[in-house]
C-alpha cells in the first residue's frame, strides 16, 4: 500500500465527484434548464445594440448565471451524503480533511466548462460573435469563481447537517439577490445609489463585467484584474471556511 | 493472551442539547484483544454508536482516553483511520454513485493504486455476491444489497480491526443470516478483530464470543453469552396442571428447591432455576409421588434478554411489556 499525499487525496475526491457526471453527462444539462429558459425568453426582448447583437451583452451574463446556479446547488449533493452516511464513511478514511473540500470544489470547474460551451454554441447561430481568446480567459476566471462558490455551498451543507431547511433557505435567500445585484439580467448602472453600492460590494459584479468585455473580444486590464481579484477572494474565502467546517465535521 | 487491540480508560462523551447535558457514554473501561469478536449489546440510546464514533475518530471524547491498534484516537487520528474499517449505521456508498466506483475510490482513499483498487473491488464484489448489482446506481439496490456493499467498502483495505454499527438493522431475517455468515467468514479467513453493535439478542448470541451489555452509557455486564446466562438468568421450567389447586400444591412443594424462583398462575407453575433440564426428571418423580399429576412440561434456556431483564428490570425486545416496565410507566 503506497502512502497518500494531499494531492493524491484531492485527486481521489475530485475523481469520485466527477464520476457520476461522466456516467450520466445529461445531469450537467439538467441544471442548465433554467439559464437556457432565461436565454430563450429574455434574449428576444433585448433591444439591438449598436454594432451587434444584444446577445453579446446577454450571453456572458447567462454563462455566469449558469455557473452560479450549479455551484450554489452542489452542496445539496453533500447534504444528501451526510444524511445517508457516505460522508461519515469518508471521514473515517485517511483522506485529509482539506482534500475533502478542495477536491469537491475543483470538480465544479468541469460542469461550468461544459455548460459554457453549450450556451456559447447554442448562441453562435443566432448572431453571437465568438471571440475564442476572450472566452478562454473568461472561463479561466470563472473557474476560480466556481471553486469558491462551490466551496461555500459545501460549507453551507456541512452547517446544515441537522437542519436541511437551513441549506435551502439560505441558498435561495442569497442566490437571487446575488444574481440581480451582479447585473446579470438587467444593468444596475442606472439604479439608485443604495443598489449600486450593494452591487459594488458583490464580487460577482466584477466577474460579470469582465466576462462581458472578454466574450466581446476586449481585454480592458483594470476590469479583468478586478475580476481576477474578486474571484480569488471568493475562492480563498470559500476554501478557508470550507476546510474549517470539514475539520469540525463528524 | 493476545495483543491489545482496543484499550479505553474512563471514556466519556457528553452532548449538549439546548443547555441539557446528555451523558451518552460514562466512563467506559474497555479492553479488546486482537482477534476477538465482541458485540456491544444495548437498547436504543444506550451509547453504542457514540462509543464507536469515538473509537473511529469521528468525535472526540469529552474525557478519558482510548487507543485503537496502539494509536491514540486524538493524537494519532490518521494512523487509527489507516488501520480500521468502519461500517456505520447509514449507507457508506453514496446513492448517486455506482457500487464498483465507490469501492475503487474507497481503495484510492487508503492509498491503493488504481489497478490494485480495481482488483480488490472485483474481489469483494465476488465474495459478497454483488456482481449483479455492482454497476448499477446504489440508489437502486435493495436494503440487503446496500448493506453488503457497505461491508465491502469497509473491507477494501483488509483492515485488522473492523467496527460495524448495527450491521443488520432493517434487514429481513434471511438477509440478516446472510450478512452474519459473511462477517463470520471474514473472521475465520482473516482473523480480523471485530467490534459490532446490535440490539438484536439472537445476533449477539449467535455471533459473539463476548457480549458487552451497555445501558445508559456504562457497561453492566461483559462475558461470554453462555456465562452471562448461567450467571444472570436460570432456565425457565414451565409445568402445566389439571387445576389451579394442583398448581398451588406443586408450587408449595417446589419452593424448597434451592436457588429456584417459583411462581404460580392459574394452572401453570414457572420455576426459574439454573440447570433446568437436569432437574426436571426429579421434579416430575417428586410430584408424582405426592399424587400431583403434571400434564405438560417445557424447559426454556435463558436468552440474553433474560440477562438484560435480570440486570436492569427492563426488556431489550422492542414492544415487549414486562411487569417492571409497566411499573415504570404507572
Ligand atoms: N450528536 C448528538 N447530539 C446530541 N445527542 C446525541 C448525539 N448523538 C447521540 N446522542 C444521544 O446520546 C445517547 C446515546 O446515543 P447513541 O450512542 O446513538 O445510542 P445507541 O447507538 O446505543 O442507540 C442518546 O441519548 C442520544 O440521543
Ligand atoms: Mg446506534
Amino acid at each position: 500500500m503506497s502512502s497518500t499525499t494531499m494531492i493524491t487525496d484531492t485527486v481521489t475526491v475530485f475523481s469520485r465527484e466527477l464520476r457520476p457526471v461522466l456516467r450520466d453527462p445529461f445531469s450537467v444539462v439538467f441544471s442548465m434548464i433554467q439559464p437556457l429558459v432565461f436565454l430563450g425568453l429574455f434574449a428576444p426582448l433585448l433591444p439591438d445594440v449598436e454594432g451587434g447583437s444584444a446577445l453579446q451583452w446577454f450571453v456572458p451574463g447567462i454563462v455566469v448565471m449558469s455557473c452560479l446556479f450549479s455551484t450554489a446547488f452542489t452542496g445539496s449533493n453533500l447534504l444528501f451524503e451526510i444524511q445517508t452516511g457516505a460522508h461519515e464513511r469518508m471521514l473515517v478514511t485517511p483522506l485529509r480533511r482539506p482534500a475533502l473540500i478542495v477536491g469537491r470544489a475543483l470538480k465544479e470547474i468541469v460542469p461550468m466548462i461544459v455548460q459554457t460551451a453549450i450556451i456559447v454554441l447554442v448562441c453562435v447561430p443566432f448572431g453571437f460573435d465568438l471571440h475564442v481568446l476572450g472566452v478562454l480567459l473568461g472561463v479561466a476566471i470563472l473557474a476560480v469563481m466556481a471553486v469558491g462558490l462551490g466551496a461555500l455551498s459545501y460549507t453551507l451543507a456541512l452547517a446544515s447537517k441537522d437542519t436541511e431547511w437551513l441549506f435551502w433557505t439560505v441558498q435561495q435567500t442569497v442566490l437571487f439577490p446575488v444574481l440581480l445585484l451582479a447585473g446579470i439580467l438587467l444593468p444596475v448602472d442606472d439604479g439608485p445609489g443604495w443598489l449600486r453600492a450593494l452591487s459594488a460590494a458583490n464580487p460577482l459584479t466584477y466577474v460579470v463585467d469582465a466576462e462581458r468585455a472578454l466574450f466581446n473580444g476586449e481585454f480592458p486590464a483594470s476590469t479583468v484584474l478586478s475580476a481576477v481579484v474578486a474571484a480569488v477572494v471568493v475562492a480563498v474565502l470559500g476554501l478557508a471556511v470550507g476546510t474549517r467546517a470539514m475539520r469540525r465535521s463528524s | 493472551m493476545n495483543a491489545t487491540m482496543i484499550q479505553t480508560t474512563g471514556l466519556t462523551r457528553h452532548f449538549t442539547v439546548k443547555k441539557d447535558v446528555v451523558e451518552a457514554v460514562r466512563g467506559l473501561d474497555l479492553h479488546v484483544a486482537e482477534g476477538e469478536l465482541v458485540a456491544l449489546l444495548g437498547p436504543n440510546g444506550a451509547g453504542k454508536s457514540t462509543t464507536l464514533r469515538m473509537l473511529t475518530t469521528l468525535i472526540p471524547p469529552t474525557s478519558g482516553t482510548a487507543s485503537v491498534a496502539g494509536y491514540d484516537v486524538i493524537a494519532q487520528q490518521r494512523d487509527v483511520r489507516r488501520v480500521i474499517g468502519y461500517i456505520g449505521q447509514g449507507n457508506g456508498a453514496a446513492h448517486a454513485q455506482r457500487g464498483r466506483d465507490e469501492l475503487v475510490s474507497q481503495g484510492r482513499a487508503y492509498g491503493l493504486t488504481g489497478r490494485d483498487a480495481k482488483a480488490r473491488a472485483d474481489e469483494l464484489v465476488a465474495s459478497l455476491d454483488l456482481a449483479a448489482v455492482a454497476d448499477r446506481p446504489v440508489s437502486s439496490l435493495s436494503g440487503g444489497q446496500k448493506r453488503r456493499l457497505d461491508i465491502a467498502m469497509g473491507l477494501i483495505h483488509a483492515p485488522q480491526l473492523l467496527f460495524l454499527d448495527e450491521p443488520s438493522t432493517g434487514l429481513d431475517p434471511q438477509n440478516r443470516a446472510n450478512l452474519q455468515e459473511h462477517i463470520l467468514k471474514l473472521r475465520a479467513e482473516h482473523g480480523t478483530t471485530i467490534v459490532l453493535t446490535t440490539h438484536y439478542l439472537d445476533e449477539a448470541d449467535a455471533m459473539a464470543e463476548r457480549v458487552i451489555v451497555i445501558d445508559h452509557g456504562t457497561v453492566i455486564a461483559d462475558d461470554t453469552p453462555a456465562r452471562l446466562k448461567a450467571e444472570h438468568a436460570g432456565d425457565l421450567i414451565t409445568l402445566g396442571f389439571g387445576s389451579a389447586s394442583d398448581a398451588g400444591a406443586a408450587a408449595a412443594r417446589l419452593s424448597s428447591l434451592s436457588g429456584a424462583t417459583v411462581s404460580a398462575g392459574g394452572a401453570t407453575v414457572e420455576v426459574r432455576v439454573a440447570g433446568g433440564p437436569r432437574l426436571v426428571p426429579g421434579i416430575l418423580r417428586d410430584l408424582d409421588a405426592a399424587g400431583i399429576a403434571v400434564e405438560s412440561t417445557a424447559v426454556n434456556r435463558p436468552t440474553l434478554d433474560d440477562v438484560f431483564l435480570n440486570l436492569t428490570g427492563r426488556s431489550l425486545r422492542e414492544g415487549v411489556v414486562t411487569p417492571s416496565s409497566e411499573e415504570i410507566a404507572a
